[in-house]
């Protein structure tokens, strides 16, 4: 049967993920070390985990309500302003999805019209310029350098910006990066999002993985809060990537519309998944997030021994202050991101993901997690310091 | 001991072959620096020994492990010192603990066979002047032994995603 005819070109237009590929080819051969997956190597919190057995064993196997348990909002409405001085209403403005994923669908679904613009920062995380498409939006990258510490920086911002845009993507601390965008770095680019009155989808989902300074979200700027969607989740922060949940936070007109959605498409966020949550925040405010400190530290470790060692090995490596990637440059070895990944798995078994699966701007980079052992992670540079005596151009 | 020292004792009780490189990359030191560390920590006795852990069920080896519960009468002067020194001069014994609880102490012993294990205990351990009383028991599996879960069929694998 032909199925060409029944699908969406909508859907047809859209690439399958540039990371996945990766992992296909990885997985067609044994022994391979993988540096590629993109979520936390630690469980979820014991007490949180045992909070959600508890409340299965007690029979809260219902919905919730559509935002949300209440008891649930009300403690990322603390916790958002405890950790970054924001202020929403539980009631009104907070909703809880499935996912920080599921939350930016319904922001590019509630904002865009048809040909709508929205800025996206290349190179970005995997799913924001699909769903802009999906929306009716048009994606629009802004190159975000090396030079600038992947920051979105003020000139390019401008250039990219049309009457046709909406809204600005603002992915921050940044996948594939590792780069954050500081208070002032922030601030300087506020004025523009004002002038062009563009609205803000943050991304904020690893906003607990920063090191050596405290996240700041450009919400809490002023006059941001108004024009800005907060978009954050448990997965990173209390390595809770399996039960898919997130949440936004916005202002009472755009929550509403955003709720409709989330109410036909997905009802509820999973109970058991709410409880656990629940307990990871509840908890993490009484201990002054102790979980939390613990994997931010070890991961801290980790990020400052792979930016140390590939820079001794020969690769520019810019120092990523967020998330748990390093992107370092491999064109001076004569070939870009891709090439460099594809012959990796191939000679040295060992899978990193190719720049450009974040965008073209990413091309003469790769992107390794260090969501891994220390051991896995030494293993992995003693192949790519092999790799690269081999491969390096002489001068 | 300071905190930079306890770092660097939880990075070598996770891996020993580590380097000191390694270790100055991750605390953002000097190598020099945690290399003198590392020395410091030797001399004075809190770094004792660099070993490896072996899963005994992939090996051929088939030594057998007992925990012996020691019930002891301590002694006027020195408690449970003396006696806790006697045992653990022996070579077949690896750990001797003092314990809290219903008995004193807990001695950990390796043998060849039980028959050998069960020789020690009947004819050095339970025969020693102050021990009041002794139960045995062989470790039948390990699954997890110094925080490393040997028994594959329970470590996990991460499912591909993108």
């Amino acid at each position: 049967m032909n199925y060409d005819k029944y699908l969406s070109e909508k859907v047809k237009t859209i690439k399958p993920s540039g990371i996945r590929k990766f992992f296909d080819m990885a997985a067609t051969s044994k022994d391979i070390i993988s540096l590629g997956v993109g979520e936390p190597d630690f469980e979820t919190p014991w007490g949180a985990r045992e909070r959600a057995v508890k409340s299965i064993r007690q029979g809260e196997t219902q919905y919730t309500a559509n935002s949300g348990l209440i008891t649930l909002r009300k403690r990322i409405a603390e916790y958002q302003n405890v950790r970054y001085g924001l202020s929403y209403d539980p009631e009104k403005e907070i909703v809880v999805t499935v996912g920080a994923s599921e939350a930016i669908d319904l922001a590019f679904r509630s904002l865009i019209d048809p040909g709508d613009e929205i800025i996206i920062p290349d190179p970005s995380y995997v799913s924001y310029a699909p769903g802009v498409v999906m929306a009716g939006g048009v994606p629009v990258g802004v190159k975000c350098e090396m030079k600038d510490k992947f920051a979105l920086g003020v000139e390019n911002l401008k250039k990219a910006i049309t009457p046709k845009t909406k809204a600005i993507v603002l992915p921050y601390p940044n996948n594939p990066t590792g780069a954050i965008m500081t208070k002032e770095e922030l601030e300087a680019i506020a004025p523009i999002i004002l002038e062009n009155d563009l609205m803000v989808i943050s991304d904020e989902i690893y906003s607990e993985l920063t090191y050596g300074m405290v996240h700041t979200s450009i919400a809490s700027l002023p006059n941001m809060r108004e024009r800005t969607i907060v978009i954050n989740g448990f997965s990173k922060a209390f390595a809770m990537t399996g039960w898919r949940l997130g949440y936004f936070c916005a202002p009472e007109p755009l929550t509403k519309q955003m709720l409709k959605i989330h109410q036909y498409v997905i009802m509820c966020a999973p109970t058991a998944a709410q409880y656990c949550a629940l307990e990871a925040l509840e908890s993490g405010l009484k201990n002054n997030f102790a979980d939390v400190t613990k994997m931010r530290d070890e991961y801290d470790m980790r990020r400052r021994y792979l930016v140390h060692e590939l820079n001794e090995i020969g690769l520019e490596t810019f120092e990523p202050r967020g998330a748990f990637y390093v992107f370092p440059k491999v064109s001076s070895l004569g070939m870009n991101g891709e090439e460099f990944a594809s012959r990796l798995i191939k000679e040295q078994k060992l899978a990193v993901v190719p720049g450009n699966a974040f965008g073209d701007n990413g091309e003469d980079f790769v992107r390794i997690s260090y969501a891994y052992s220390i051991d896995s992670l030494q293993k992995a540079m003693v192949k790519i310091k092999e790799f690269v005596k081999r491969n390096v151009i002489k001068k | 001991m300071n905190d930079i020292d306890k770092k660097i004792l939880e990075i070598l009780k996770n891996d020993s072959r580590i380097s000191a490189g390694a270790i100055a990359a991750m605390l953002g030191m000097e190598e020099s620096e945690v290399a003198k560390r590392i020395e410091d920590m030797q001399d004075s006795g809190v770094l004792v020994k660099y070993t490896a852990v072996i899963n005994s069920e992939l090996t051929q080896d088939e030594s057998v492990t007992a925990l012996i519960e020691v019930k002891v009468t301590p002694q006027s002067t020195h408690g449970f010192d003396n006696i806790a020194r006697e045992i653990m001069a022996y070579e077949e014994v690896s750990s001797v603990y003092l314990m809290s609880g219903a008995y004193d102490l807990v001695v950990i012993v390796e043998g060849k066979t039980i028959k050998q294990v069960a020789g020690f205990i009947s004819e050095k351990l339970s025969v020693m002047e102050n021990v009041l009383s002794t139960a045995t028991h062989f470790i039948l599996k390990k699954y997890k032994s110094e925080g490393i879960i040997l028994d594959k069929k329970y470590t996990k694998k991460r499912e591909v995603m993108a």
